[in-house]
């Protein structure tokens, strides 16, 4: 019998990195935690996603906040992501989570998690961005090469509850002090107003945006390639796929050239990331040494 | 399949890149939808949304074919009950009502005889649980969400109500839908537009609790990108990819 042929991916038969996802495990308080980490494969596999980097941020709230991890939360969620990265090395990728205020612990996550194989660091949002103890942590970022991802609200006009919030301009301030880190913003589509945080990131090159959230308002993707250009994007899910499969059936509307295509789906990450960190996928064409002759 | 969540016209908060009737078709065939039914977005901010009706019927003329006009009515303006039979005689499917904009609670009873009017003369009434996320709006943008208790509220006010709620997550969906009797629920029909997908598969999860047949098609163009439907539906899992929606031309057989 002729094996089934799997279906095309929805997005395409390019390379895809999620910049931005998370697993559950089982010490965050939901029963179903298998079957979400489960559907993110599934869902992974039909948009055709060829390497998760992900996070777990603690317990997620079961024993210690989100945002503000214990240590003691904060170490178990990168071994349970770490166990995750080792069963499927093929497909999935880690950051080592940390909780700044908890600083000697931070910085020795992070080994811990180079160790073992992270490729970034998962700043949530423990701590505001332009705070000086987040100095140490891109000090590490700096000397093992590494990316930061950071959580924001975009645009910050309150205190919000539940997490110490950072915006684009937040991360500005940290990021001109770090001119040798790459970071990350997380999610433009995640809450607050990207429209805010773009102008606030413009001119620091260091700062990349995801594309990851909920939000898919029509103008975004247009807005954020105007403001920041497609070499300045990466592509994220975070916790809703259907709509980072929806940015990128996007992109075909608003136009957008292959080859900022591919920077956005692959060709950033792999700049940004350590080299080597996901084999199979080559730099797109543009990137590559022009050939001779 | 139709897009019921379609609108026209400008947003107060901020730009939305050309939302024009032509547009709104090109995009309704891309997406493989065979219509759409269509509101007139700066009608939900005018304090008389009659001039904005006017506007919806003129620009959508010459697109019948394929765009519906939904206009706003307004239960607390004099004289609403003729914009009421204009909207009957121009063949609308819907109307729309936007109470957290006009400042009445959940159980504001000028809302109650809209919807039971509306029935009566075989429309639905569309309601918007929010055009945009909670943390992103305008300072003066400050109604807040449509609220569950607004929604039980309407869906009891009479056996013909036929009410087709847009922009609603999963929490609201149950709390309504678990909140009323089996024939109350019968009147309620709910947009796909704001539902999450995978990996919570929140989608798929009230297509196993409360059936497909209760969800309608809906983008919510052009505030938001018309691919987030689709691509929610393709990732259905397997048990509930492929189910078949309601069809909100036959909300009154």
């Amino acid at each position: 019998m002729t094996p089934a042929t799997p279906a095309a991916p929805l997005a395409g038969p390019a390379p895809l990195i999620d910049a931005h996802a998370h697993f559950l495990h089982a010490h965050a308080g939901r029963a179903d935690w298998e079957a979400v980490n489960a559907a993110r494969f599934r869902a992974g596999e039909r948009i055709g996603v060829t390497y998760h980097v992900a996070s777990i941020l603690g317990s997620f709230g079961f024993t210690s906040p989100t945002y503000f991890p214990s240590p003691r939360d904060v170490t178990a969620g990168n071994d349970a992501m770490r166990a995750i990265a080792a069963a499927h090395p093929d497909r999935v990728r880690m950051y080592v989570t940390v909780n700044p205020n908890d600083t000697a612990h931070a910085v020795d996550e992070i080994g811990r998690g180079v160790a073992a194989g992270a490729v970034g660091i998962k700043l949530a949002a423990s701590r505001r961005a332009s705070d000086p103890l987040l100095d140490p942590i891109c000090e590490a970022a700096a000397r093992h090469g590494l990316p930061i991802l950071h959580h924001i609200w975009q645009h910050r006009t309150r205190e919000w509850p539940s997490q110490e919030i950072s915006d684009g301009l937040d991360l500005a301030e940290l990021a001109r002090r770090h001119p040798t880190v790459r970071f990350i913003l997380a999610h433009i589509g995640g809450g607050g107003d990207y429209m805010h945080t773009l102008p606030a990131i413009a001119d620091v090159p260091n700062i990349l945006a995801d594309l990851s959230g909920s939000g898919v308002d029509r103008g975004m993707l247009d807005e954020a390639i105007l403001r920041l250009g497609a070499e300045r994007l990466v592509w994220g899910s975070d916790v809703t796929m259907e709509t980072g499969l929806a940015k990128l059936m996007g992109f075909e509307a608003i136009r957008l050239t292959a080859d900022d295509a591919a920077r956005i789906r692959y060709g950033n990450a792999l700049r940004i990331f350590p080299p080597g960190s996901f084999p199979g996928i080559d730099a797109p064409l543009s990137r590559r040494a022009p050939v001779a002759g | 399949m139709i897009d019921v969540n379609a609108l026209i016209g400008p947003y107060p908060f901020r730009y939305l890149p050309h939302p024009d009737p032509d547009v709104l078709v090109r995009v309704l065939e891309r997406e493989g939808l065979r219509g759409a039914w269509v509101g007139h977005l700066p009608s939900a901010f005018y304090r008389d949304p009659s001039a904005g009706n006017a506007q919806l019927y003129t620009a959508l003329a010459p697109h019948a074919s394929t765009l519906r006009p939904v206009p706003t009515i307004r239960p607390d303006w004099p004289h609403w009950e003729r914009a009421l039979r204009a909207a009957v005689d121009a063949g609308a499917p819907a109307v729309r009502a936007y109470p957290t904009l006009w400042e009445m609670g959940p159980h504001d009873a000028r809302m109650r005889e809209l919807v039971v009017a509306c029935g009566a003369a075989r429309l639905a009434v569309l309601l918007t649980v929010r055009f945009e996320d909670l943390r992103q709006r305008h300072p003066l943008d400050r109604a807040g969400d449509l609220t569950a208790a607004a929604v039980r509220d309407l869906a009891r006010a009479g056996q013909g109500v036929r009410l087709v709620v847009t922009a609603a997550g999963r929490d609201m969906i149950e709390e309504v839908h678990w909140g009323l009797t089996p024939d109350e629920r019968q009147r309620v029909l709910w947009d796909i537009s704001w539902i999450w997908g995978p990996p919570e598969d929140h989608l798929a999860k009230l297509f196993r609790a409360i059936g497909a047949e209760r969800f309608v098609y809906g983008t919510q163009w052009p505030l938001r990108l018309t691919q987030a439907p689709r691509a929610n539906l393709a990732l259905l899992p397997e048990d509930v990819a492929g189910a078949t929606l309601g069809d909100p031309d036959r909300l009154f057989v």
